[in-house]
């Protein structure tokens, strides 16, 4: 008794570490699920098959393609303009910075369904077609505020004698900004852009409002909702999670023995 | 626009008189700026006129400043509005009872295994949120273990009687779209919580200790106050996107838990009602705004922003 109230908030933290992990494991286990009916949320017997034909569903396949060009494009979008912001925002002085930097606020501040439904009577209004780009320009309008916090933050916290003493060393301002001034940002500029990659490729609300009749991964999921979930649906996210640990321990191994490489 | 005459950051001499140099913030910020005052503010625009106008989809809209509309909308779906709150209110209230003691076992307790840990709390990202969220339906289900073991322990008798749950069931109601919503923001809440607790000097604590302050009175007088701007952050990063959702709501929920996003979604892409769906989203933005507004002030954390 003595040891649970000692351990109380130990016990009440990983409860909600369960909690959290929980769903993916049940992912995870029902990628392995051979369904009776249209829907996989019953457990009936094990099966391999969806394993052995991940893209056996219609439409899957090409959604998943989809989303992830325009994550890819997306993130390069906001990130290139994400960091010309926050390098005027920290570097230099000028007129209205109140209103670019609530400008830079707000859509971080807003329901996402807002953004998403003003967006579309934008759209309408315009007589726009829905589709590919149109999804592009909603995902880089809302990943780039977090681009902008994400670099802030890092170019911020960097020491300004470290380009005066390339310019001493008569590097030229190019020189300084590609050899000094890039690498140190690196780290910042490579945080957001792996924060835009995974919020373009999750984003569904705003996505359903822009896309048309243009199905990305997350639309394709809500619409096998109502339809019928397939099997594969589990498999990719597994996939996509297995992907992920595996990049985050190899990136936690590299990082800690270049660590004890330069301490040794 | 002009420059102002307020120094250049001390870091980049700028030689005076040399217009070109004088004009690079202007080139960093315009593609970037015009892209957020194009995309997001201009919308806005374009939203406040499409609430007060009239017509209808096959003879087009005109405005009118069909004011009315606002008032309609709102005392037709008031309770999808009061919904919202509630729901989005109780997801942000469970996410901090539930993801401080994890927060603050990662910041103190954890030792070598921090790392780990927090790489755990960010692992669910790595599966699309829907099919995470399409997951609770199974974990919910009816007569699965989770509602079973809620039965033994006549849970589901009180929850039933406030009104959270149905009989024997979790699936479709209140209670499945508040678990499903505290879900899918307790990162939102964690991550912040700890950033700010982390920073909190060790020092402190052996401080209060010194002082004959027990563990209780160190966390109310020292840890909790510290964290505060991390508490703030995490309740606005949970409470403004949950208030929006209606993933949770149409996937866990039923037709009786449907929230203000829902109609909205309906309304713009089914119902095809333009001005009604244009109000709702102009009140929930402003009720948000407001509502925002009013706890940062409050919370005395204004530099946060």
């Amino acid at each position: 008794m003595r040891w649970i109230r000692r351990n109380l908030v130990v016990i009440a933290g990983l409860l909600t570490l369960a909690y959290m992990i929980v769903p993916n494991i049940v992912v995870m286990v029902f990628s392995f699920n051979k369904p009776n009916g249209r829907f996989n949320y019953a457990w009936q017997r094990f099966s391999l098959d969806a394993w052995k034909d991940p893209c056996g569903v219609a439409d899957l396949c090409g959604s998943l393609t989809l989303s992830l060009q325009i994550a890819a494009w997306a993130t390069l979008g906001a990130t290139v303009l994400g960091t010309m912001i926050a390098f005027a925002l920290v570097r230099y002085r000028f007129r209205a910075r109140g209103a670019i930097n609530s400008l830079i606020f707000l859509p971080m501040a807003m329901p996402e369904v807002v953004m998403a439904a003003s967006l579309l009577t934008l759209f309408l209004n315009m007589g726009a077609e829905l589709g590919f780009w149109t999804v592009l320009i909603a995902h880089i309008m809302f990943c780039l505020s977090f681009v902008v916090t994400a670099v802030k933050a890092r170019v911020m916290s960097m020491d300004p004698r470290l380009e005066e003493a390339a310019r001493d060393l008569y590097a030229g301002p190019a020189q300084t900004f590609v050899r000094v001034t890039l690498p140190i940002a690196a780290p910042g500029i490579a945080a957001g852009a792996l924060l835009a990659f995974a919020l373009s490729f999750d984003d569904f609300i705003i996505t359903n409002f822009n896309a048309g009749s243009t199905v990305t991964f997350p639309m394709f999921v809500w619409g096998s909702a109502q339809r019928g979930t397939p099997v594969q649906i589990n498999v990719i996210g597994t996939a996509m999670f297995v992907i992920a640990v595996l990049v985050v321990v190899a990136g936690q191994i590299v990082t800690s023995r270049r660590k004890k490489a330069a301490t040794s | 626009m002009t420059i102002t005459e307020a120094p250049p950051a001390a870091d980049l001499p700028v030689r005076k008189g040399s217009t070109r140099k004088r004009l690079v913030p202007y080139w960093l910020l315009l593609p970037g700026i015009i892209w957020l005052v194009v995309f997001f503010a201009l919308p806005m625009v374009y939203q406040a006129s499409t609430s007060v106008q009239t017509g209808s989809l096959e003879q087009g809209f005109e405005v009118t400043w069909h004011f009315q509309t606002y008032w309609d909308a709102f005392r037709e779906y008031w309770p999808q509005f009061v919904r919202s709150l509630l729901y989005a209110g109780t997801a942000t209230l469970l996410c901090l009872l539930l993801g401080y003691p994890l927060a603050y076992v990662i910041a103190f307790k954890a030792g070598r295994w921090r790392n780990l840990l927090l790489v755990l709390v960010i692992a669910p990202f790595f599966t699309s949120f829907l099919i995470r969220t399409l997951a609770w339906k199974t974990i919910l289900a009816d007569g699965g273990p989770v509602v079973d073991v809620l039965n033994t322990l006549h849970v589901l008798d009180v929850t039933s009687w406030i009104g959270w749950t149905e009989g024997d069931r979790v699936l479709a109601t209140p209670m499945a779209v508040v678990c499903g919503l505290t879900y899918n923001f307790l990162p939102f809440m964690i991550l912040p919580l700890y950033t700010s607790l982390e920073r909190i000097d060790g020092r402190l604590h052996e401080a209060a200790r010194d002082l004959y302050a027990s563990p209780t009175t160190t966390f109310r007088k020292v840890t909790f106050p510290l964290s505060m701007p991390g508490v703030v952050s995490g309740t606005l990063l949970t409470f403004i996107p949950a208030s929006g959702d209606y993933v949770n709501a149409e996937l866990l929920g039923s037709t009786d838990t449907k929230m203000v996003g829902n109609v909205i979604q309906s309304q713009f892409l089914r119902v095809l009602d333009y001005p009604t769906a244009a109000a709702l989203s102009f009140i929930l933005m402003a009720i948000v705004l407001i509502m925002v507004t009013v706890y940062i002030r409050r919370a005395g954390t204004e530099d946060l922003v």
